[in-house]
This record gives C-alpha cells, sequence and structure tokens, in this order.
C-alpha cells in the first residue's frame, strides 16, 4: 500500500494525488507533453478531428433514439420522424451529415499534410499505420451508417459495395449472400449495419484513437523542417519559466499553449462547419436518397459520398477483375507508404527535389479523380481522362521507391 | 515444477482456443441468410401477359427478373427459353458487373446499365470491352404450361446448365 496523508482533506488535492496520482497524469498527458514550436495551422487537423468525432458522437446519440432499424420503419423514421416530428432532430440529422462528410475533408489534409512533411518515417511510421487504420475505419463508419436511411442511394450503394466481395471471377457469391444474410440487400443486412454503425465501430474507432495518441508519445509530432528537436533540453527550458528560457526552448506543452493554438483554429473550422449546417445542409444530403429503397428500380446514375469518388473512379475504367484489383490495391497502398519512401530525409516536399512533383502530381490525381467519378460513364472523353488519371495514381506509387532512392541525403 | 505449469498452461491455452472456435463458429452461423429468407423461394410468372418487345420487370428471391418476349427480328439464342414456339429472353436482372439494374433501351433493343456503362443485349450478351465480365445470368426456371416457375430446375433448364449457357 502506498505512503498516504492521513490528514488530507477527502477529494483534496492531495487526497486525490495520493490514490490516482492525479498531478502525474496531467502532466504527462498535457502540461508536460511536449510539441514543437515550429509548426503551422495544418498541425491542428488532429485536435479538429478529435472534435469532429466528438460532435458525429452527440448528435448520434440523438439520432438514436428515434430512428428505426427495420426495412419498413428506416426511411419513415429519418426523413419523417427525425425531420419533421423531434424537437431539433433536424439538427441533430444536419449536424451528423455535415460532421461525416467534413471528418473525411480534415482526414486528407490531415493525411497529405503528413506526407508534404514526412512524417511518416524514421520512427513515426506507426503513427502512419494506425491512422490509416483510422481512415479505414471511417471508411466502414461511413459506408454503414450511409445505409441507415434506407434510401435508393443506400440500397444501390449497400448492394454494389457488397457484390465487390464476390471478387470478380472468383465468384465468391457465397460470401456476399453472407454479408447481406440475404440474396439482396434486406432486413438481415440493415440490422447488421445499424449495429456496426452505433455499436462495433465506434468502439474499435476509440480505441484505434487512443492508440493513434499513444504512437506520437515517443517519436514526438513532427516540426514543419523535419528537424530533430531535443525534447529533453528543450522541455527543461521550458519548465525554468524564465521568459529568456522559453524563448529559447523549441517546445510548448500542449496544455495549456498548444491546445490554445489548436482551438482558434478550430473557431475558424466550426464556422465553416455551422455555416453548413444551418445554411447549406443540402451538401451532406444525396436527393437520390429521399426516395425510399427500391429493389426492382437503380437510379439513373449511382455514385458514392464525394470522399470515396476518386477510389471508386480507379474501379470504373477497367474490365471486372482488373478492376477489383486496382481497386484493393488502391485501397491499402497507403499504409506501404513509410516502406515504398527509401528516402532518409524527414523534410517538407519543397526541400525534396523530385518528390515534391511526385507529391503535387498524387495530389492533383486524386482531385481529378474525385471529379470524373462524379461523372455518369458515358462521356467518351471523361471516361478517358479518368483512365488515364487511374492508371497515373499506379505509375505514381510504382515510381516512388525509385525516385526517393536517388535523393539527395540532405543532413546527416 | 515447469512441466505441470506447462501442462496448466496448455490445459488453459486449449480450453479457451476451444471455446474461441466455437464462438467463432457461432458468429459466422449468426450472419447466415435466416431458413425463412433462403424458403422464400419461387415465383411464378404467367407469359401470357408478355408483350413482344417489350421486356417485363418480375421479383424473385428479392432480385429483379427480366422477361423479354423477342420479336421476329431480334436474333435467337441458345440461351432463349422457347414456350408454345415464342422465344423469350429471361435473366437476372442485375449487371454481372457490380449488380445494378441495367434499363431496356427500346431503340438500340439492348440493356444499358448506368453505373459503369456495361451493355448487353437481347440475349442478355454482354458486348465486347465494357466492364461486365459475363452475360446476364439465367435462374433457375421449369417451364409449366404457359407459366415459367423460378426457383425449380427443369430440363429446359439443366440443358441450358450443362451446355454451361446459364451464367
Amino acid at each position: 500500500m502506498a505512503k498516504i496523508d492521513e490528514k488530507a482533506f477527502p477529494f483534496s488535492k492531495q487526497w486525490l494525488d495520493d490514490r490516482l496520482a492525479l498531478t502525474t497524469v496531467m502532466k504527462v498527458l498535457n502540461t508536460e507533453y511536449w510539441i514543437p514550436k515550429n509548426i503551422n495551422f495544418l498541425w491542428a487537423m488532429g485536435m479538429i478531428l478529435a472534435a469532429t468525432f466528438g460532435i458525429l458522437l452527440i448528435s448520434g446519440i440523438f439520432l438514436l433514439m428515434y430512428y428505426v432499424p427495420t426495412v419498413e420503419g428506416a426511411f419513415d423514421s429519418v426523413n419523417y420522424t427525425i425531420m419533421t416530428e423531434v424537437g431539433y432532430g433536424w439538427l441533430w440529422r444536419h449536424i451528423h451529415g455535415i460532421g461525416a462528410s467534413l471528418v473525411f475533408l480534415i482526414i486528407y489534409i490531415h493525411m497529405f499534410t503528413g506526407i508534404y512533411y514526412g512524417s511518416y518515417k524514421r520512427g513515426r511510421e506507426m503513427i502512419w499505420i494506425s491512422g490509416m487504420l483510422l481512415f479505414v475505419l471511417f471508411s466502414a463508419e461511413a459506408f454503414s451508417g450511409y445505409m441507415l436511411p434506407w434510401g435508393q442511394m443506400s440500397y444501390w450503394a449497400g448492394m454494389v459495395i457488397t457484390n465487390l466481395f464476390s471478387g470478380g471471377s472468383l465468384e465468391a457469391y457465397g460470401l456476399v449472400e453472407w454479408i447481406r444474410g440475404d440474396y439482396v440487400p434486406g432486413q438481415a443486412f440493415l440490422g447488421r449495419f445499424f449495429m456496426l454503425h452505433v455499436l462495433l465501430l465506434p468502439l474499435v474507432i476509440i480505441g484505434a484513437i487512443v492508440f493513434h495518441f499513444a504512437t506520437l508519445r515517443l517519436p514526438h509530432v513532427n516540426n514543419q523542417d523535419g528537424e530533430e528537436v531535443d525534447f529533453e533540453e528543450s522541455a527543461r527550458l521550458w519548465k525554468e519559466g524564465t521568459v529568456e528560457s522559453r524563448k529559447k526552448s523549441e517546445v510548448i506543452p500542449f496544455s495549456p499553449v498548444f491546445l490554445s493554438k489548436d482551438i482558434f483554429v478550430m473557431g475558424v473550422y466550426f464556422i465553416l462547419f455551422f455555416y453548413l449546417v444551418f445554411y447549406n445542409f443540402n451538401f451532406a444530403m444525396d436527393p437520390v436518397n429521399f426516395d425510399p429503397a427500391d429493389g426492382l428500380k437503380t437510379p439513373a446514375h449511382i455514385y458514392p459520398e464525394w470522399y470515396f469518388l476518386w477510389s471508386y473512379e480507379i474501379l470504373r475504367p477497367f474490365s471486372k477483375d482488373l478492376g477489383l484489383i486496382a481497386f484493393a490495391i488502391a485501397q491499402v497502398i497507403f499504409f506501404a507508404l513509410p516502406f515504398l519512401d527509401r528516402s532518409p530525409n524527414v523534410a517538407p516536399a519543397s526541400k525534396r527535389g523530385l518528390f515534391q512533383i511526385w507529391f503535387w502530381l498524387m495530389l492533383v490525381d486524386i482531385i481529378v479523380l474525385t471529379f470524373m467519378g462524379k461523372l455518369p460513364p458515358t462521356d467518351p472523353a471523361f471516361a478517358f481522362i479518368g483512365l488515364v488519371s487511374a492508371v497515373l495514381f499506379f505509375v505514381l506509387w510504382a515510381a516512388l521507391p525509385f525516385i526517393t532512392m536517388f535523393e539527395k541525403k540532405i543532413k546527416e | 515444477m515447469s512441466t505441470r505449469r506447462d501442462f496448466m498452461g496448455m490445459a488453459l491455452g486449449g480450453f479457451t482456443a476451444a471455446g474461441a472456435i466455437g464462438g467463432l463458429y457461432a458468429a459466422k452461423r449468426t450472419w447466415d441468410p435466416l431458413p425463412s429468407v433462403k424458403a422464400a423461394g419461387s415465383t411464378v410468372i404467367d407469359l401470357s401477359e408478355a408483350i413482344e418487345g417489350e421486356p417485363m420487370t418480375e421479383k424473385w428471391r428479392g432480385k429483379p427478373i427480366f422477361v423479354l418476349k423477342k420479336t421476329a427480328e431480334m436474333p435467337a439464342h441458345d440461351r432463349d427459353v422457347v414456350v408454345d414456339g415464342a422465344r423469350y429472353h429471361v435473366s437476372i436482372a442485375l449487371c454481372t458487373h457490380l449488380g445494378c439494374i441495367p434499363a431496356y433501351k427500346k431503340a438500340d433493343q439492348t440493356f444499358f446499365c448506368a453505373c459503369h456503362g456495361g451493355v448487353f443485349d437481347t440475349s442478355g450478351t454482354n458486348l465486347p470491352g465494357l466492364p461486365p465480365p459475363s452475360p446476364l445470368e439465367i435462374p433457375p426456371f421449369k417451364i409449366e404450361g404457359n407459366t415459367l416457375v423460378l426457383g425449380s430446375e427443369g430440363p429446359e433448364y439443366l440443358e441450358m446448365k450443362k451446355n454451361n449457357l446459364v451464367v
């Protein structure tokens, strides 16, 4: 038994410290968790994601109270009960829809920030891999959530995406029927995707977020120049507490200094967020999904939400088997980034020669794929641009080990 | 001492593994289609309602089914179902690419899938160079008088299946 102060007043600081080491915990997680000074607003994306996830969780809890997970009841429970009867039900729905869309925008910014500054290698591989795991989990969460209103787009997206698991010429229709629990998406399918969306996936996501934070602990957050910061010396200087020493220190504590910068960026972000929620909520509402699911009528043109369009467009221009293989590779290739980048340089892309070109080509290619994915498959000119962009995506990945292998070493 | 510990370890590990495998099997079975879903079996289609050159859409096991009574100028095919001398194209109306429903374009006499641009002719054959890898699938059928029973395998269906014409 640890030594305790017998005279400490119950629930006083001393009393809690004797039992929970509260001061130590606060130091480890907040006041002595060091963040480099040499960063910019892009370093706030992590906390913005955490905040958006919190908002999705809260709005989801309110939606869950009236949502009915049956094929007969789901559509009306969303479009009638929640939208017209429940007081402020529309607010939760629009927050949830906009949040689901914006969370992907921020995830992509967060990812490409990491790629630009080389924050995925030289000891930071697990940060990248756990982050990619979160991307996959958020994708599954978004897809399962998209099934729940049981509109036409829900139904047909469910049909098409579950069909991907037949593996093309492998014709694994047994697996597809097993995933659906039926020959076509029906009650069994809706029930299990409801469970995944509201319980299993959020639990796994929370676990993965904790893990993602933990992976940052030893290698520390990267900085704008990829410099090796002497965290111990800088922490000592900061803790010395004089104006001089804090000026000399290269770090700031996570709380309250870094968080106050974060909260400023978050403020800007939430202006956009709530502008969309109140004035432009249709941005996250596909009109086709306001028709109830009908297994006998495919909508004239089906497409996923904007954040899946680039990988959807990679599937589209090829034959079925090749398309599936391309799609499968595109889903996992980003995991391999730390190992395909052969250069030891941790530096912004602007200082890395050919890698800079690679970075911007990749970013533009994904944006072009996104636009092409939204267009109907009929126009040959756009289909051709889609094909070229899809091929370029793979050419870029194949070229990455070679262009980084010959990259000039910046520093020892 | 160590052997006794090893034994305890192996016994605990063995029972845990057996329990885990059993649990996984139960989880897998829970996700299987329910008996009531599997049993919702057959659909009877009255062919006397068919109009030449106009496909009807029926429903079998939740999936849409095309029944197209062919006109004289539509080319005959071994995949046609012949009832009372009339030729019918019968298929599961889901694109063999990723399962969208193709729409019949009367002017071109083709089934066009809007999802990824697949095209099938009036015999359900996929046109080359497009995403669908195979013709529209023919469901199990049995001819009974002037009706078609979907879900049971009649001699004409078995004949087609033998010749690898159903998928």
